[in-house]
């Protein structure tokens, strides 16, 4: 099957299909592989219209800058007349009256939108075993995780089911299952793509982001999902520029990596000895590659467990049982309506980070968690942003091992947090990063890599990555 | 019980409901009264995936209180989350300031008949109301309006330096009086648009330890914060007085029986976790932004106070009743610049104005007259062509009637229009000695206080129209030498 936009519009252009046909195929595929649990509800009358739709604007002249592509959406995005439940039980039946600005900018440019894919409740996992609607599986292996919490939208573009999805990445959520699942998947700098629309897990770390099969792909959605928009006051007010259009990176360029990152013990041997293998390479092609010393490793996961819960104990509160979604049939006045609905229709991780976010935030514990956490962010933020001012980029592993079983860390919720060491970094800077699929490790599964740009440098990340994408890997 | 041995120390939180067009933190009408729940986006309903956007008019309602009453304006503006549950509050948060409210400083200066002095405001910061949940309307549920939600707040919190009711009192009718010069609140205690509640506590005289506080809320009018003060102050000496701890608590007005009953222990009080709102950047208020606003302040009711006693020479009670209400204090100020008789301005403002509007049940603005037709009227009297009660008993209501037409037509049309002319007047005055030509002599025999007769006489015979003034120098005149 087609495996970009590109190759997509020229079999259209050919004649060979048409959108209407295309979303047939993956109408099928994903009945076909219904069984990866990948998607939670497809919109086929609603996908056939507008690929009809999007086949007549190409045949009028003028197609929009999505048109032919079929896309699957992570379900925490909003769009109107459709449900959304962020995978939760508490939102059981709730449809949306209004539609996020990402999906709304992607119908605009003629996208089919193929239907919601299933995650970890709320976003919060890296296994995607914490649905509501029971895991996605992986599409190698169905008894291994495709990673979280964006993990129906990185099978989607594996398994093929659709061209590319939306997902979102609070701590790792694109990149982490887009490494454990060979594809591409790209967070944006936080404030390039507006939250409107997006079910919050953590405000200040939130970003929703493309995954796709190659780095073109991303960065053309990208440039049609980004940009100002009223609605989201945390956004940068620039204009964004034409990611597509600025993919040609030449000439040598100045990387860092961390020794701590390369070192780590937790980092899979064989992952380790891929990346510094791609570090020579680059070495030999011109380019400068450098070892430095971050020895804050320790710092990130536990920075951002207690900032991302403590805005998530907030931004769950809304979902009380009162105004919309799931109510307990229990229920017999308002306090046992906020506690049975709460506890029935929360599952047992997003508790947990409630509990965890409501005591960082409690009097008392304050100051001793929250603050010093938003210090050590801003540490952090300022380090590697000095970094970045002597090095276009920053190369990691995007995780530190492939995929493993199903109920393999559900037990242990440090080893699952430990998923994202090398991704949260990039959230809690606001930086862009992408995981671009590496190789095969010898156990058969694949495995990403990943760049982090500077603030706003998106589009200097997405052609280097386009670069390593063509060259190097 | 030995109350006069205590003294009460009070301060105030008072909610200031904004008159802006759209709510705090989104675009959906704050429209008061309007059908339940049509003023609701789903920004306002709390559903998934919103995000807040500052309304700019509710930070220039700030900064215009704050420059108001002389407070520093905070440049770096965070905002921050409170959290709690509640049916009428659908975010589970109410979007506050925690950390950096919008104002810190400033005096609010109140007067009583035992005080003069300033009460210094700890900080007013912007927040959102709450929705509304009602108990009592139907027999199984409880319903909830959503329209308030959402509607911006000032929370305007003053030291605790008030020690009677009488000084809250003064304190609320000063800053009610002032955000309605600034036309930032209706400041409408009844209709809640304007809230306020108290903090009390009671301590012997001479401690410099503060007592317990207790904090009493849901009082709809001045009258019931000082009911509820003095209230709350006895009960407390009360306590003290038979040995009874106060506890800390938050207790609820009954105006029924003007008693104040608990509503919530401090042991129950939420913890609201205060911590940064992630969906908003922090607004940054320019020092150029502030001396914009500043240049556009209207005239507050302190500065028309002190240029109506210092510049007009007008009394103290004068000054206060006209700078009451801004309305009526504009009115008299734009009349201050077309004559220069400021004290009959005053009288005129004072007087038949406003008792007209009082018949009427009307407000100032729905006065028909320009400040120019009471100025004519002024110009009329002092240039002795009406006297004041023609002026104001046949002229003034002529002119409500037909307020186009002016004062000296509608003088000339009746007949109106004072006679100084000496001619006709003596001729009056002839008329009336003529007619009592026994009372004459009395006069002249020392009983001047018949002068009266003749002036009454002489007011009948030219049906009000003699210039009382010229007529009994005129009068005198003639009785000597008859």
């Amino acid at each position: 099957m087609y495996k970009s936009l590109a190759e997509t519009r020229s079999a259209i252009e050919s004649g060979e299909t048409t959108i209407e046909g295309l979303t047939r195929y993956y109408l099928q595929q994903i009945a076909d592989k219904s069984s990866l649990n990948a998607f939670l509800e497809v919109f086929q009358q609603d996908a056939l219209n507008q690929a009809i739709a999007a086949d007549e604007k190409r045949k009028l002249g003028n197609p929009g800058k999505l048109n032919g592509m079929v896309i699957g959406i992570k379900d925490v995005l909003c769009y109107k007349g459709h449900k959304v439940s962020s995978s939760s039980r508490i939102l059981e039946g709730f449809e949306s009256i209004y539609t996020a600005t990402a999906v709304q900018r992607l119908i605009d440019e003629d996208a089919v939108i193929i239907g919601r894919l299933n995650c970890d409740e709320f976003a919060m996992g890296s296994s995607n075993e914490n649905s509501a609607y029971g895991p996605v599986h992986h599409h190698l292996d169905p008894n291994m995780v495709p990673g979280g919490s964006s993990g129906g939208s990185a099978v989607a573009v594996a398994a093929g089911l659709c061209l590319a999805t939306l997902g979102t990445d609070t701590g790792g959520s694109i990149r982490q299952p887009a490494s454990l699942c060979g594809i591409t998947g790209l967070k944006p700098t936080y404030g390039t793509v507006s939250r409107w629309g997006c079910i919050a897990y953590a405000s200040s770390f939130d970003q929703i982001g493309p995954m796709a099969n190659t780095v073109e792909d991303c960065a053309i959605i990208l440039e049609v999902i980004a940009g100002p928009d009223e609605h989201d006051s945390t956004m940068i007010q620039k204009p964004s520029p034409a990611y597509s259009q600025l993919l040609k990176s030449e000439g040598p360029v100045k990387i860092a990596y961390f020794k701590q990152y390369i070192e780590s013990e937790g980092l899979d041997t064989e992952i380790k000895a891929y990346v510094l293998q791609l570090i020579e390479k680059l070495r030999a092609a011109g380019h400068t590659v450098e070892e430095l010393e971050f020895p804050y490793l320790d710092y990130v996961i536990p920075a951002y467990y207690v900032l991302t819960t403590a805005e998530a104990s907030s931004n769950l509160s809304r979902f009380d049982g009162i105004h919309y979604g799931y109510r307990s049939k229990n229920a017999t006045d308002l306090e046992s309506t906020y506690k049975l609905s709460r506890t029935e229709g929360f599952g047992k991780e997003v508790k947990r980070r409630i509990m965890l976010g409501t005591f960082v935030l409690s009097s008392g514990y304050y100051d001793a968690y929250y603050s010093r956490a938003q210090k050590v962010r801003r540490m952090l933020r300022d380090h590697t942003n000095n970094i970045l001012n002597s090095y276009s980029f920053i190369l990691m592993p995007s995780t530190p091992g492939t995929t493993f079983p199903l109920g393999g860390k559900s037990s242990d919720p440090i080893q699952m947090y430990l998923e994202d060491i090398y991704t949260v970094q990039a959230n809690l800077c606001g930086l862009p990063a992408i995981s671009i699929p590496m190789g095969q490790h010898s156990n058969g599964f694949p495995f990403g890599v990943q760049l982090v740009g500077g603030a706003s440098k998106d589009s200097d990340m997405l052609a280097f990555a386009a670069r390593l994408q063509n060259d190097f890997v | 019980m030995h109350s006069n041995q205590y003294e009460s120390v009070i301060g105030l939180e008072v909610h200031i409901q904004l008159l802006t067009k759209s709510k705090a933190y989104a675009s959906d009408p704050a429209t008061f009264g309007s059908h339940p729940n049509s003023n609701i986006s789903v920004i306002t309903l709390g559903h998934p995936g919103t995000l807040p956007k500052v309304n700019k008019r509710s930070i220039e309602f700030a900064v215009k209180l704050g420059l108001a009453c002389g407070c520093n304006i905070t440049r770096e503006n965070q905002f921050a989350r409170k959290n709690y549950f509640y049916a009428d509050l659908p975010k589970g948060y109410q979007i506050t300031q925690d950390k950096t409210p919008i104002c810190t400083g400033g005096t609010i200066h109140i007067k009583t008949n035992s005080v003069d002095k300033d009460i210094n405001i700890t900080r007013i910061h912007l927040e959102e109301d709450a929705g509304k949940s009602m108990h009592d309307q139907d027999p199984y549920d409880s319903l909830i309006d959503l329209n308030r939600a959402g509607v911006p707040l000032l929370e305007m919190v003053s030291e605790p330096e008030m020690t009677s009711a009488e000084e809250a009192g003064a304190y609320l009718t000063e800053v009610r009086k002032l955000v309605r010069y600034l036309d930032i609140c209706d400041g409408n205690l009844e209709e809640g648009s304007m809230r306020c509640d108290a903090n009390i506590s009671v301590r012997l005289k001479g401690d410099p330890n503060l007592g317990t506080k207790v904090e009493v809320k849901n009082m709809n009018s001045i009258r019931n914060v000082q009911r509820a003060i003095d209230f709350e102050i006895q009960r407390q000496i009360q306590m003290c007085e038979t040995g009874q701890r106060i506890d800390q608590e938050t207790r609820s007005f009954d105006a029924v029986n003007g008693s104040t009953f608990t509503l919530r222990s401090k042991e129950k009080a939420n913890d609201y976790r205060y911590f940064p709102e992630p969906d908003i950047c922090p607004v940054i208020v320019e020092q150029s932004y502030i001396e914009k606003i500043r240049s556009e302040m209207p005239a507050l009711p302190n500065e028309l106070h002190k240029r109506f006693t210092v510049d007009f020479q007008l009394s103290e009670y004068d000054a206060g009743i006209l700078t009451e209400n801004k309305q009526i204090a504009l009115f008299f100020n734009a009349l201050s610049n077309l004559t220069s008789n400021y004290k009959a301005a005053a009288n005129w403002i004072n007087g038949p104005v406003k008792s007209w509007l009082n018949e009427n049940g009307l407000e100032i603005d729905s006065f028909p007259l320009k400040p120019a037709a009471i100025a004519e009227l002024i110009s009329l009297i002092d240039a002795g062509q009406l006297n004041f009660s023609i002026a104001s008993q046949r002229v003034f209501p002529e002119m409500l009637k037909t307020p186009e037409v002016s004062a000296i037509d509608i003088a000339t049309a009746n007949n109106w229009i004072q006679a100084n002319d000496s001619n006709e007047l003596q001729g009056w005055i002839e008329e009336a000695i003529a007619k009592y030509p026994g009372k004459v002599d009395e006069y002249k025999a020392g009983k001047t206080g018949l002068i009266g007769l003749f002036m009454g006489e002489v007011m009948k015979i030219s049906k009000g129209k003699a210039d009382p003034k010229t007529s009994s120098q005129l009068l005198k005149e003639a009785l000597d030498k008859a």
